[in-house]
Order: C-alpha cells, then sequence, then structure tokens
C-alpha cells in the first residue's frame, strides 16, 4: 500500500501526453485514495495514533532528508479532494485547451503531485521541496494558457509565494540547525522537529516564516492581491486548482506546522490573526459585491471564505478546527464549481464581464440551478457542506472571541449580497445578449453534467452527513490540539469570561 | 401512525425533487398531480395525527432520523419533535398548503415555469415543515435558511422583471441579517447549555439562567432578532410588502400564512427563555405594538390591492408579537392559525381578482366586482370581516378579541399595550373596509376577462367557512366561556395569568372593540361610498402624512440613506482594492530605480569616468569628514 503511494507519486514525472492518461491516472489515484479511506477503520486499528501509514526512506542522509511520508485522516481527506477536483480538471480542460496539450497535462500533474506531496510528507526539507513544486507548474499553466493579462497575473503570483516561501525556507534551516545543536542529530524529521525547544523569542520568529508562507498562499488581506489576477487570469482548471486545493496548503501548513510547532508563539499572536481574519471577511466579501469580472468576483469570495480559515485555526479548538477542515473540503468544492462555471460561460459567450449577461435562466436552465446551487452554498444555506464549516468555525470561534465572532458573522450577510448578486446578474433579469448569440441551445453538455452532478452530490451530502468526514479527520485534529497545548504552560481559553463566571461553569 | 412522521416533510421533498430532476420532461397536469398530491397526502398525515393529539394533546411524538455531526459535544440530529405547539403548525402548514397548491393550479396554468412553480412550492412545504418538527435548533436554522430561500426563489419568480430580483434580493438579505442575529444566539445557547435541543433548553433554563441575568437577556434579544427579520417586524419590515412581486398564491401561502410566523414559533418555542428575560419580553410586546399600529397607517394610504394586504400581515403579526409579549401564548397561537385561514383566503382572493382584472394591481382602477365574480366576493368579505374582527360571526373577532383582553388584563400587560392593540383594531376595520368597497362596489372599472373555475372557488369556500367557524372553539367568559384551543396548548406553554381583580370589565372591553370595529367599517363606507369628495379633500390636506404612510414610514429610504448606498458606494469605489495599490506602488518603485540606473549604463566612456571621479570624491570627503 505504501509502495502504491510513492508510485503514483513518481510516475507523475514520466507523465507528459494527452489527456486520457492524465484521466487515467488521475482517476486512478483517486480511486487509491478512497479504497484508502474506505479501509480506514483497518489501517487505524494497527496504530496507537492517528498516522495511518507511515513509509521513511533515506534519501540524502548526510544532512538527515528522508523521503518520509505520513498519512493521517487529514491528509487523506486533503487527498481526496485533491484527486477529485483533479479529475475534474482534466475534465474541463477536455475541450479549452488546444494549445499544447501535452505540456498543459504534464503542468497539470505536476501541481497535483506538488500538492499531493505537500499533504502527505512529514520531512520538512521534502516538504519544501514540494512547495516549490507545485508553484512552478502553476506559473507555466497562468502564464501561457491564461487570458489577455496572464504574463502579468503569472509573475505576481510567482513573485508573492515565492518570496514567501524563501522565508519558509529560512524558518525551516533555523528548525533544523536549532534542533541539531541542541539534540545533536541533525534531521528534517516533522516528528523529531516537534520536540524542539527554543525560547520564546526565537519561536516567534520562526513562527513567523512559516505563518508568512502560509497566510499569502491562504490568503489573508492584505496579502491577497495576487489572487484575483491569478485566478481571473488562469485558465479554468488553473482556476480551479488554485482556489480548490493550493490555498489549502495554506490552511494545511497552518494547522499542521504553526500551531503544532509554535504554540506558545501562536497565542500571542492569535487575537491579530483573527482580526485579520475578519477583515478578510468582511473586506473580501465587500471586494466581491462590486467586481463584474465573474472571476474576479469568485476570487474574491475566496478572500472572504478563507477568512474563517484563519479565525478557526488561531480558535484552538476542536469545533473551529474541524469547521476548518469542512471549509478546506467545502470551499474547495463550492467555489472550484464557480470557477467551472464561470469558464462554461466564457465558452460560450467568450467574456467574463457579467454586465453584459442576464436572462440566462431561459437559455440554460440546467446551469443555473446548478449556479444557484452552488451560490447557495457559497452563502452558507444549510443542508449544503458550507453551513456545517461556517457554523462549526463560528461556534469554536465564539467561546474564543466573541467580539470577532460577531463581526465574522455579519460577513455572512455581505456573502447573501454578492451571491445572490452572481444570481441576479448572470441569469435573473432580461436577456441582455445580441438574440441571434444565445438563440441556439447554451445548455451544459453532457460532459459538463458529468463535472457538476459528483459536485452537487458531494456538496449535498457534506451538508446532510458530515459526520463521516468529521470522524475521519476527528483523530488528526484532537491530537494535533494535544500536542500543541501539552507544550503550553496553561491551557488554551485562559482568558476570563464575562458570561462563563456569572453562570460559574463552562460546557468545555 | 407515529412512525409515519417524518413523511410529513419527506413527501413535499420528494415531490420537489421529482419536479427539479425531471423538470421540463413531465406534462403540466403530471407536475401539477406531484405537486399538489405530494402535499395533500402530508396534509392527510397530518390530520390522522392532529386526532391523536386532539384526545390527548400532551403527547410528544419524536423521531430520531439520523446523526448530523458530532463535534465536541455540540451533536444535532436530524430528529423531529411533534407536540401540541408544532403539530398546530404542520396543520395550518400542509392543509392551507394543499389549498393553496390546488389552487396555483388554476392560477398558474399558463404560466412557462409551472414545472419549476410547483417544485419551490414542495421545498417551500418541506423547509417549514422542518423548520416547526426539528427538535434542536440547529435543524431548525437549517429549516428556517430554506424557507428564506423558496421565499427568495419565488418572489422572484418572475425573474425577467428586474425589480422582481431586487425584490427578492432584499427580502433575503434582510432575513438574513436577523438570522445572523439569531446564529449568534445559537452560539450563545450552546455555550450556556452545551446543547441545542430545544426541550433540553427549555429544561435547563430555570437552573442555568437566573432570572433576569445578562446572558439570558442577550440571547433573547438575539433570537428576537431573528424573529423579526423573519416576521417581518420592526426595525427590519420593509421587505415584505415588495415580496408582493411574486405570484399571489407564494404571497399567500409565504408571506401570509406560514413563513412569516416562523417568529412567531421561534419565540413561543423558546418561551422559556424569554420568561426570564423579562426586558427582552417586553420589547416583543412593544415591537408588536409600535409594528401593528404603522403597519395599520401604511395600509390606509395604499392603492395596490395586495400592499394592503401586505401591510395588513405585518400589523397582525404585530398582534402576535403583542400577545407574546404579555405571556399569552396559546393567545398568539390562536390568532396565528385564524389569521393563516383569512388571510390565505384573501391573498387568494386578491389573486384571483387580479388574475380576471388582466393583471391590474389599482385597487382604484377596481370596482363593481361583486355581481360579476360572487363566489370570491362573498368570500373575500368574509375575509374581511374576520381581519377587521368583525363581531360574534367571524373567527377574527375571537382570536382578536383574546389578545386586546390579555393584552390589558395580563399579569404583563398594561395600558399602552392596550390601547395600541384598540387603535389598531379601529384603523383595520377602517382598511380593510377600504379595500372591499373600492374593489367590489361602484362602478365597474376594468372588465373582467373570464369566471373563474373551480380549482380557485374550492379553497376559498373552504378558508372561508373556517375564517367563520375557526373562532368558535375558543370563546370569551362573557359569552360561553370555551377554553378549547388553550387547554390544548396547555401542555406546551404556560397559561394565561391574570391581574387580580380585573375579570368583570372584560365585557367592556369588548363593547369597546366592537363599537370601534363598527365605526370603523362605517367611516370606510362614508369615504369610500357616499362622499368621495371630503375623502379627496382630507387626503389634499394631509399630503405629506399621506406620502409618508404610503412609503411605510420611510424605513426604504433610511435604510437605503444609511446601509445600502455606503455598502455600495465603499464597494464601487474600492472596486480595484487599495491594498492593491500598494503592491503596484512597489513595482513602480522597482520600476523607476531600475531605468535610473539602466540609463546610468549606456556605454559612453566619459559619463563611466565620471562616474568614477564622483564615486571617488564622495568617499574621500567622507574619509575626511569623519576621520
Amino acid at each position: 500500500m505504501v509502495g502504491g503511494i510513492i508510485a503514483w507519486l513518481v510516475s507523475r514525472a514520466n507523465e507528459s501526453f494527452g489527456k486520457i492518461i492524465a484521466l487515467l491516472t488521475v482517476s486512478t489515484d483517486l480511486i487509491i485514495s478512497i479504497t484508502l479511506w474506505l479501509d480506514r477503520q483497518s489501517l487505524l486499528a494497527n496504530t496507537a495514533d492517528q498516522w495511518m501509514i507511515k513509509f521513511n526512506a533515506p534519501w540524502i542522509p548526510t544532512f538527515g532528508i528522508s523521503v518520509s511520508f505520513a498519512l493521517d485522516g487529514l491528509s487523506l481527506l486533503m487527498i481526496m479532494l485533491t484527486f477529485f477536483l483533479g479529475v475534474l480538471a482534466v475534465l474541463t480542460s477536455w475541450k479549452e485547451i488546444q494549445y499544447r496539450p501535452g505540456f498543459y497535462y504534464f503542468n497539470l500533474l505536476w501541481v497535483l503531485a506538488g500538492i499531493t506531496g505537500v499533504f502527505l510528507t512529514m520531512d520538512l526539507f521534502l516538504f519544501y521541496f514540494f512547495w516549490e513544486v507545485m508553484l512552478i507548474p502553476m506559473y507555466f499553466l497562468i502564464g501561457v494558457w491564461g487570458h489577455e493579462n496572464k504574463t502579468y497575473a503569472a509573475y505576481k503570483f510567482f513573485i508573492f509565494t515565492q518570496a514567501s516561501g524563501l522565508l519558509m525556507l529560512l524558518a525551516i534551516l533555523s528548525l533544523y540547525f536549532i534542533h541539531g545543536d541542541s539534540s545533536g542529530t541533525y534531521t528534517f524529521d516533522y516528528f523529531a522537529l516537534l520536540t524542539t525547544d527554543f525560547s520564546p523569542e526565537v519561536g516567534r520568529l520562526l513562527m513567523l516564516g512559516f505563518l508568512a508562507a502560509f497566510i499569502v498562499k491562504l490568503p489573508v488581506v492584505p496579502f491577497h492581491t495576487w489572487l484575483p489576477d491569478a485566478h481571473s487570469q488562469a485558465p479554468t482548471a488553473g482556476s480551479l486548482i488554485l482556489a480548490g486545493l493550493l490555498l489549502k496548503t495554506g490552511a494545511y501548513g497552518l494547522l499542521r506546522f504553526v500551531v503544532p510547532f509554535f504554540p506558545e508563539a501562536s497565542v500571542e499572536i492569535a487575537p491579530i490573526a483573527m482580526l485579520f481574519g475578519v477583515i478578510g471577511i468582511l473586506y473580501g466579501a465587500i471586494l466581491a459585491f462590486s467586481q463584474t469580472d465573474f472571476k474576479r468576483l469568485v476570487a474574491y469570495t475566496s478572500v472572504s471564505h478563507m477568512g474563517f480559515v484563519i479565525l478557526g485555526v488561531f480558535a484552538f479548538n476542536e469545533l473551529a478546527w474541524q469547521g476548518v477542515v469542512m471549509q478546506m473540503i467545502t470551499h474547495g468544492i463550492s467555489t472550484g464549481a464557480l470557477f467551472i462555471l464561470a469558464g462554461s460561460i466564457y465558452e460560450r459567450i467568450h467574456t467574463r464581464d457579467i454586465t453584459t449577461m442576464g436572462g440566462f435562466w431561459s437559455k440554460m436552465p440546467f446551469m443555473a440551478v446548478m449556479a444557484l446551487i452552488f451560490s447557495m452554498a457559497s452563502l452558507g444555506l444549510p443542508g449544503l457542506g458550507n453551513f456545517i464549516a461556517e457554523f462549526l468555525t463560528l461556534v469554536g470561534s465564539w467561546s474564543a472571541n466573541k467580539t470577532l465572532t460577531i463581526f465574522a458573522a455579519i460577513g455572512l450577510v455581505g456573502a447573501t449580497a454578492y451571491s445572490l448578486r452572481i444570481m441576479q446578474k448572470i441569469y435573473y433579469g432580461e436577456a441582455r445578449m445580441d438574440p441571434h448569440r444565445t438563440s441556439r441551445s447554451l445548455d451544459l453538455n453532457p460532459r459538463e453534467k458529468l463535472i457538476f452532478i459528483p459536485m452537487v452530490l458531494l456538496i449535498v451530502w457534506l451538508g446532510v452527513y458530515p459526520q463521516i468526514f468529521i470522524e475521519t479527520s476527528k483523530k488528526p485534529v484532537t491530537e494535533g490540539l494535544k500536542i500543541s497545548e501539552g507544550k503550553l504552560k496553561a491551557p488554551f481559553h485562559k482568558q476570563p469570561d464575562p458570561f462563563l463566571s456569572k453562570k460559574g461553569g463552562s460546557h468545555e | 401512525m407515529e412512525d409515519f412522521l417524518w413523511l410529513v416533510p419527506a413527501l413535499p421533498l420528494a415531490g420537489a425533487l421529482i419536479l427539479i430532476v425531471a423538470s421540463g420532461k413531465l406534462s403540466k397536469s403530471v407536475s401539477g398531480f406531484i405537486g399538489a398530491g405530494s402535499v395533500g397526502l402530508s396534509a392527510v398525515i397530518s390530520i390522522i395525527l392532529g386526532f391523536r393529539f386532539l384526545e390527548d394533546s400532551t403527547i410528544v411524538i419524536k423521531q430520531h432520523l439520523w446523526s448530523w455531526f458530532d463535534v465536541a459535544d455540540l451533536a444535532p440530529d436530524f430528529a423531529l419533535h411533534l407536540d401540541a405547539l408544532s403539530m398546530v403548525f404542520i396543520f395550518v402548514i400542509t392543509f392551507v398548503g394543499f389549498l393553496i397548491h390546488l389552487y396555483s393550479i388554476e392560477f398558474m396554468h399558463d404560466d412557462e415555469g409551472f414545472t419549476r412553480f410547483f417544485a419551490y412550492l414542495n421545498l417551500f412545504v418541506c423547509s417549514m415543515l422542518i423548520l416547526v418538527l426539528a427538535d434542536n435548533l440547529v435543524l431548525m436554522y437549517l429549516g428556517w435558511e430554506g424557507v428564506g430561500l423558496c421565499s427568495y426563489l419565488l418572489i422572484g419568480f418572475w425573474y425577467k422583471e428586474e425589480k422582481n430580483g431586487y425584490a427578492a434580493r432584499k427580502a433575503f438579505i434582510i432575513t438574513r441579517v436577523g438570522d445572523t442575529a439569531m446564529a449568534i444566539g445559537l452560539f450563545m445557547l450552546f455555550q450556556t447549555f452545551g446543547t441545542l435541543t430545544i426541550q433540553e433548553i427549555l429544561n435547563q433554563a430555570p437552573q442555568a439562567l437566573p432570572m433576569d441575568s445578562e446572558t439570558g437577556t442577550i440571547i433573547a434579544f438575539l433570537l428576537l432578532g431573528g424573529a423579526v427579520g423573519k416576521s417581518a417586524q420592526l426595525p427590519l419590515q420593509t421587505w415584505l410588502p415588495d415580496a408582493m412581486a411574486g405570484p399571489s398564491p407564494v404571497s399567500a401561502l409565504i408571506h401570509a400564512a406560514t413563513m412569516v410566523t416562523a417568529g412567531v414559533y421561534l419565540i413561543t418555542r423558546t418561551y422559556a427563555i424569554f420568561e426570564l428575560a423579562p426586558l427582552a419580553q417586553q420589547w416583543v410586546g412593544i415591537i408588536g405594538a409600535t409594528t401593528l399600529l404603522i403597519a395599520g397607517f401604511s395600509a390606509l394610504t395604499q392603492n395596490d390591492l395586495k400592499r394592503v394586504l401586505a401591510y395588513s400581515t405585518i400589523s397582525q403579526i404585530g398582534y402576535m408579537f403583542l400577545a407574546l409579549g404579555v405571556g399569552a401564548y396559546s393567545a398568539a397561537i390562536f390568532h396565528f392559525m385564524i389569521h393563516a385561514f383569512f388571510k390565505a383566503l384573501l391573498f387568494l382572493g386578491a389573486g384571483a381578482v387580479i388574475m380576471v382584472l388582466h393583471h391590474e394591481h389599482d385597487m382604484f382602477k377596481m370596482g363593481g366586482l361583486q355581481k360579476k365574480l360572487p363566489v370570491i366576493f362573498w368570500t373575500f368579505l368574509i375575509g374581511s370581516g374576520s381581519l377587521a374582527a368583525l363581531p360574534f360571526i367571524t373567527a377574527g373577532f375571537y382570536s382578536k378579541d383574546q389578545i386586546l383582553w390579555l393584552s390589558l388584563a395580563g399579569e404583563k400587560g398594561n395600558i399602552w399595550f392596550f390601547l395600541a392593540a384598540l387603535t389598531g383594531a379601529f384603523v383595520t376595520a377602517i382598511y380593510t373596509f377600504r379595500m372591499v368597497f373600492l374593489t367590489f362596489y361602484g362602478e365597474e372599472k376594468t372588465h373582467v376577462s373570464h369566471p373563474v373555475g373551480s380549482l380557485i372557488s374550492i379553497p376559498l369556500i373552504v378558508l372561508g367557512v373556517l375564517s367563520l367557524i375557526g373562532g368558535f372553539i375558543e370563546l370569551p367568559h362573557t359569552l360561553g366561556h370555551l377554553q378549547l384551543f388553550t387547554d390544548y396548548m396547555a401542555p406546551v406553554v404556560p397559561a394565561n395569568v391574570l391581574t387580580s381583580g380585573i375579570e368583570s370589565s372584560e365585557w367592556l372591553i369588548q363593547l369597546s372593540a366592537t363599537a370601534l370595529c363598527i365605526l370603523g367599517v362605517g367611516i370606510a363606507y362614508f369615504f369610500y361610498m357616499k362622499r368621495s369628495d371630503i375623502r379627496a379633500e382630507l387626503k389634499r390636506s394631509m399630503i405629506v402624512t399621506n406620502r409618508f404612510w404610503y412609503s411605510g414610514w420611510g424605513f426604504d429610504q433610511l435604510y437605503d440613506l444609511i446601509f445600502v448606498r455606503p455598502y455600495v458606494f465603499i464597494s464601487t469605489i474600492n472596486k480595484n482594492d487599495i491594498v492593491d495599490a500598494f503592491y503596484a506602488g512597489i513595482v513602480s518603485v522597482s520600476n523607476f530605480f531600475h531605468d535610473a540606473f539602466a540609463r546610468t549604463q549606456n556605454g559612453v566612456m566619459r559619463w563611466y569616468i565620471m562616474g568614477i571621479v564622483v564615486g571617488a570624491i564622495f568617499v574621500l570627503s567622507i574619509g575626511l569628514l569623519f576621520n
């Protein structure tokens, strides 16, 4: 089984030709990851901790670098999402990409490989390696197959993420040396580095290094401006992967590295981080409202939704963290679907400007229903997955910080405003397009239906029966919190609570 | 039969799914059959369940369907809870809903979105049933948002009109403001109680929350926030008049009979919290009293038949809130039920009138319809009588009289509540009969296109009968003293407590209400039937007030000014994202230096020599200076 994981990762490198090979590879990976998921009970039964599979082979032993992978519920969910969206990405590119398809799919698969690596690796050097692996092909995806302003967008994306990534590399190296100095063994191993001791000042600096990479990727306002450009210029599959997966690596990094490595520094920075999360929620929502480019609009909704992630991560409790995990999955699906919609519309009318659209409901009823479902998901309608995510996050953050939670909840009203605007401008109203251009049947074709139907089923499943996913990530979440809490002198939530103190008890 | 409880919401859901999946492939008669049939079956089940409750209203039927999610003690389930209170609601929702579905088959027959309409309507019924049957607040919130979505979809049903889309968004966004308050309320409840199951909260509330505590009061106000949003009470009432852009059956079902009373349900359901927060409860009453007056005066000045009814709905829900505020829960629910009958009737009647008059909404262009449309006329008259609370014969009299009486005599009542309710009753009588006289009497101004068919008449007649006899299950002390409904509700809500020594004056209050009601009808008759010249003059002399009332007391303009415009302004002005300007700044600074330095590299020897010389001088002088 472990060999399988490695094999599929390495085989990526040889992958170069044709959408069929791409589709087959990613589907195989999807099936493997689903099989793993179905087996999770038996896999977990063998170990005492959260890790289902561990794989370790020395790579450059001199520097303590090894090829180390490990799989727990959290990474399993993430790679399932990766391959699910990966299959969809290949399918959306089916017709869209005519220019040098071989190289395109090569890049696409390399991005997916990088992302998978990020989610699986337990060696920090390798982690950085994969972090870069997903960056460069993405640069090409935007720069070569993008829209009118692609070069600018690609540069911007590259510089933002590269610069922040270098800060992380610095932090990784310092951690490596600090650990080496104190313990005598120089290693990049995650588990070894978890036990590193350092002074609070050093911890603070190192944490900022990691944080920089992750919050740029996430992105947190004010480091978000690469995102609207990259999203709107990337090809559909590029936007899908960017929004659905790349942003999630930031969130994953926060959960996996920042908090367990530096709990003390995280607690110190928590109020500020949460504040930025809330600013992101509101700022993204306000900006999304006025965008006229469909893909830019969706990009700003991502900024808004990712605000919930950082709010939840720094609330340090199980509710919020589960909310974050759910948010990563559901946002991947719902925003991905909105980008695919934008792509489908672009294929039909060759514009992304929503002011020129309108009245599409009668022309493409199936697509309109899809758009309705996913814009409702985006505004957090209960019964769809995003509600579970946001509700859990907010319940969790409520016990950490009341004022900020209230403002975050107000963001839901903003979400309503921009989501309904999507529906209004594109599908409601009078048909504004030239009649002869919109006269033929424009509704989704079977291939596109094949893309959307699984997404709808999944988002509804996540909305009405998320327990099965929550259970999968339960152990990683609680363990992650336990490790972090173990390093602290006092447990999380020491701040006095006006309501609880009056009542004289708490639900904890 | 209890085991089939889940079918009550599941049937309409199944109907909706079939209609959505098979959209376009079904004939209209099949769509109509599925749409109405599924709700009809639900109605049959709930009526059978209802008989069980009539025998013994203390029973509680619980059904656990599946666990929703379970994280750190927060474990809401998909579980249903049926007690006497939710029984009343599911009866009204399925039964009135079924009648409205029947009516819609004829009403919407020529619409191209026929199937879509029934899909939405079924989905609405399902969400509303989940709302009232939910055993925990998270599931209730699911229904709560679900009805909001359906309301949005149905207001904007005729999506080609820009203004319908606007009205739909307005409704969704404004109610979402209330919902957000409610969501925060849920967070606080969870933190305080560690559970969101309604019955557990009600049981623990007296121990967990001391009387008049800060937490309890805040929670109650937040729940109230949710309630005023959905129920279109002050200050979030402005969406309802615009919601009339939807088809008339929608106005009847959603914006009169069921969804807008969700707030009443919420407060009644969580009464224990309001009982522990007297301040919040008092505010429920104040909001109710103010709203019923404001909306009543607005209704006086409207020209659009459906807007009159919309304002009257706001006003009548104000009565229910007033009743909740004085702790008269069963009176509020009683009025809810009677109101559902007569207001659905009025909206359906109005819809039929508008349909046969070629979509004419303006009452001043109607008239003389009592001969042409006898069924509609008589049923509409019954509905109006019930709305105006015509004494003794109409159901509305009995339900409203109880609220009037308890607003004064109830333990938490006071003279101001009573005066507001009494004035409201007077105004209601005037605007109701103004509407009747303008629409059905006088000369015919617009030609009637065709008579209505039986699918429209039958629901009207059934609702008309209910609006007449529905009140006889609850009679005041002075008139026979029958308390079937209060007794029925007794297991789920606290009984009405009267201030001592006031019982004797009940007849006086009834008499004054009766007198004012008849006076109101008389005034309407005088102005609109006899002396329209005086009316015109009066209108001219009060033109400012008139306009103010017509526009709904300027709330729309106010919100537009302080919320909508600033938001749109900030959003538009910052469309290009101010933060990006910072990064663009960095780019241009580096570009500038790049250009500047690039220019020095020009391949001309004397420039380079000059550079070296200047540099040498510079270094030397620095060396000298700091030596």
